[in-house]
């Protein structure tokens, strides 16, 4: 009872959310939108059970990834408002089209059920939560069975980061920069030349 | 627990993603630029990568948990596209001296988008076709935008990766429907779910991964990507873009229909004629009024792929011999095609317009006969090998009694011809305006004399390519 | 199911809580307080001068790639989390997997530092 209600409640803030993250004017409450719809998403995983994801997109998404999102908004100087003038001149076509979805969808409701066999083909079942935590069950698996899985995804984050640092590093000319190394490695004998002056003459 | 999984079916991509490593961490630590020798070392990884595949993918084995297979046919295609890459990667280093534009890193992602496309290839499993995917064309999306301070190249980037990534996302929500509706994302259990009907769920969610695929491959009407990002992307990376990762995906495309969704055939067969269709007439209509040789080449290889579609069109054995057939003849024309524009340059810059191959002939005799055998058969002028893979697609077609569908490609590759055999007359009857410069690059001669040559012994000795090519797709058949 | 999601009824509590204390501030002082907006009292102050132009100034690209550097090592934390929960029912498999994966990033990890990415100029 409570759960239904707890699922309809983060079910409709998060479609809620989602609407506000397109239609807010300002692109920077367009983000702090979609952060509430990260939150609202991680409610529902956390419904299903799903623990571990639940936490992943708390710290991945909304720690890392909508700050990001700030970043680029604030990387951009662009006047948002010119942006969407033309936003109301394509309304009628998007909603046609939209709508023409919405009743395809409706038409082909009655017609999606299960394959029969659905439940049974499915190879990995969830193990029940009392016998072992969500974590636990994934780590079980993503480091031996799926042990080429995470290797790739290893990859994917190696070729970000080439990505990242290829396409924005940019050395500045002329940066005078602190060595500490080179700081830290000098000596007495290195740096400091004691000569003895007559008196009355120069260097 | 589970056991140590078998690796020596992933021996050539587990040789491929360490030998990038190692290259990015010489690279990084070299006092000098050292993109030529880097791209050299590169190029001879893939050579001993096209001698691991065979030998790694003799018969049929299943490793890693069921997430990777490699059969005869995943040893056809992952070849082409070594091939391909190896081509690609061999005559870009001159061009980037040229242009100053050498980063080490070059070679290094051109390696890690081969090994993605390799992964894609072997996929047995909706995850590992996802993750290949992305890694193949995260790669890409760099390599397009790679020079950074040309916005016409960050333009062709950045409309590349929104769209790329809208295609991902389709791929993703059409898999999850296939999963929720069949309850396995495994292309083993899927290729027995469906044998008493699929439900609606199901048609939806195949729908979705086709159109991704279509995204992937250029087909119409998921296409418009590809002129912008052709002629902007940076020559080198266009000339790898037009081959590699397409026949990887066709390949993924191929596999996904034969196998997982094979009992399919009434759902996907409509989709994949429509774009076949739609395909061919864009690629050769909107071709015609190109100026740009870049941007013609992105209409001529739409086109190409909507031939080679009509060989999935028809689903059989025969059919995915003519594709195969198709996809590799297609490979040597391009890369021949793409030999000659960069070679294309006067007085130090890169040309770009069909019009300044004029009086090729007089200037450069040797370039501008290459460039006519690529474009007879791109046009499939009999007996060139381009005839004999349109002659296979549409043989297939005519058999399933596609007969609409290989009438319509009889007559848009009449149109087709047109474009291709203006360059000829461009090169031969033309007056000379600006002569392009000389001693480009004796590789670039090299390659282009290769792959006529290679095209000129397919299309007398058309036999060993047709029997390999039709043991492939049986492999596929059995698997 | 349900003793897992008791496990979190505090947090939903707390987050009831944090709405209400929220709603009860914001509405309070609207509906209590007195507003009488006009066109000076909503514009930006600057030391009495008309606004000179918007506020947000463009930040600089360098933001952009220590935040996506972050994301990427954020990303592979995440992965230690469930290995160091499981470890000792995965072993030594579990144990070299996780290395090589580590291995990956860290030649990723060089290349940033040699690259010079991590450094501020």
């Amino acid at each position: 009872m409570i759960q239904a209600l707890v699922f309809y409640l983060f079910a409709a803030i998060a479609v809620a959310g989602g609407v506000m993250v397109i239609s807010a004017r300002n692109p920077v409450h367009a983000v702090l939108f979609l952060i509430l719809t990260f939150f609202n998403a991680a409610g529902l995983f956390l419904l299903n059970g799903a623990e571990f994801l639940a936490m992943v997109l708390v710290v991945v998404y909304v720690g890392a990834v909508a700050v990001l999102f700030l970043f680029v908004v604030m990387l951009l100087d662009i006047n948002y408002l010119k942006l969407r003038e033309g936003f109301l001149q394509y309304l009628p076509t998007g909603g046609l089209i939209g709508l023409i979805l919405l009743v395809e969808l409706v038409m082909v409701y009655g017609g999606w059920k299960l394959s029969p066999e659905a439940p049974l083909s499915a190879v990995t079942r969830i193990p029940a939560a009392s016998a072992m935590s969500n974590t636990d069950a994934l780590g079980r698996l993503i480091y031996t069975h799926y042990i080429y899985l995470f290797q790739a995804s290893g990859l994917i984050l190696l070729v970000a980061m080439i990505g990242a640092i290829l396409l924005t590093l940019r050395k500045r000319e002329g940066v005078r920069k602190q060595s500490i190394y080179r700081q830290n490695s000098r000596t007495k004998a290195s740096s400091v030349e004691i000569r003895k002056v007559q008196s009355g003459g120069g260097i | 627990m589970s056991e140590f999984p078998n690796l020596v079916p992933a021996l050539p991509e587990l040789f491929m993603a360490g030998s990038a490593l190692v290259l990015l961490l010489v690279g990084v630590f070299a006092k000098k630029d050292l993109t030529a020798g880097l791209s050299a070392l590169a190029v001879f990884v893939m050579i001993v990568a096209c001698a691991l595949v065979p030998a790694a993918g003799a018969g049929h084995a299943v490793t890693f948990s069921g997430l990777f297979v490699v059969d005869g046919f995943t040893v056809f295609t992952k070849l082409m596209v070594l091939v391909a890459a190896a081509f690609a990667l061999a005559m870009s280093v001159n061009w980037l001296r040229k242009e100053r534009a050498e980063r080490f890193e070059y070679p290094v992602l051109v390696l890690l988008a081969t090994v993605g496309m390799m992964m894609m290839i072997s996929a047995n499993n909706m995850i590992s076709l996802y993750l290949g995917l992305e890694l193949q064309s995260l790669s890409l999306y760099v390599l397009a935008a790679f020079q950074r301070d040309n916005a016409k190249a960050s333009e062709a980037g950045l409309k590349y990766f929104v769209l790329g990534s809208l295609a991902s996302g389709m791929l993703l929500y059409g898999a999850s429907l296939v999963y929720g509706f069949a309850g396995s994302i495994g292309f083993d259990d899927l290729a027995h779910a469906f044998a008493h009907g699929a439900p609606i769920g199901v048609v939806v969610g195949v729908v979705f991964i086709l159109t991704a695929m279509a995204f992937k491959i250029s087909a119409v009407p998921f296409h418009m990507w590809t002129p912008d990002v052709y002629e902007g992307a940076p020559t080198p990376v266009t000339s790898f873009f037009a081959v590699a990762p397409k026949v990887a995906a066709f390949s993924l495309l191929v596999r996904l229909l034969i196998g997982p969704f094979g009992e399919l055939v009434q759902q996907w067969q409509q989709v994949v004629i429509f774009v076949s269709i739609a395909s061919m007439l864009i690629g050769s209509f909107a071709a015609i009024n190109q100026k740009n040789i870049k941007r013609l080449m992105a209409y001529s290889s739409i086109g190409h792929v909507g031939y080679a579609l009509m060989g999935l069109a028809a689903g059989d054995e025969a059919g995915i011999r003519g594709v195969l057939i198709y996809l590799s003849i297609y490979l040597f024309m391009n890369v021949g095609t793409f030999a000659v524009i960069l070679s294309m340059r006067h007085k130090g810059r890169a040309m770009e317009n069909i019009n300044d191959l004029a009086g090729l002939s007089k200037t450069h005799p040797a370039m501008a006969l290459w460039m006519m055998v690529f474009m007879f058969s791109m046009a499939g002028v009999p007996p060139l090998a381009g005839f004999w893979g349109k002659f296979y697609v549409f043989m297939a077609a005519i058999d399933k009694g596609l007969i609409t569908l290989a009438i319509i490609g009889v007559l848009t590759s009449v149109v087709g011809a047109f474009y291709y055999l203006r360059i000829i007359k461009i090169m031969y009857f033309d007056e000379t305006v600006e002569v392009l410069d000389r001693g480009v690059g004796a590789g670039l001669g090299v390659i282009m004399a290769l792959n006529a040559l290679l095209i000129l012994a397919f299309s007398f000795v058309p036999m060993p390519l047709i029997s390999t090519a039709g043991a492939a797709a049986a492999a596929l058949f059995r698997g | 199911m349900d003793a897992m999601l008791l496990e979190y009824l505090p947090i939903l509590m707390f987050l009831g809580i944090a709405v209400a204390v929220a709603a009860v501030c914001i509405g309070g002082s609207w509906i209590v307080a007195r507003q009488k907006p006009d066109r000076e009292k909503l514009s930006a102050y600057e030391c009495g001068f008309e606004a000179f132009d918007d506020a947000r100034t463009k930040f600089e690209v360098r933001f952009y790639l220590v935040a996506i550097l972050f994301i990427i090592f954020d990303l592979e934390v995440a992965f230690l989390f469930p290995w160091a929960v499981s470890l000792g029912k995965i072993g030594l498999y579990g144990f070299w997997s996780m290395l090589g994966f580590l291995a990956v990033l860290t030649v990723g990890f060089i290349y940033e530092w040699r690259k010079g990415a991590l450094e501020w100029e």
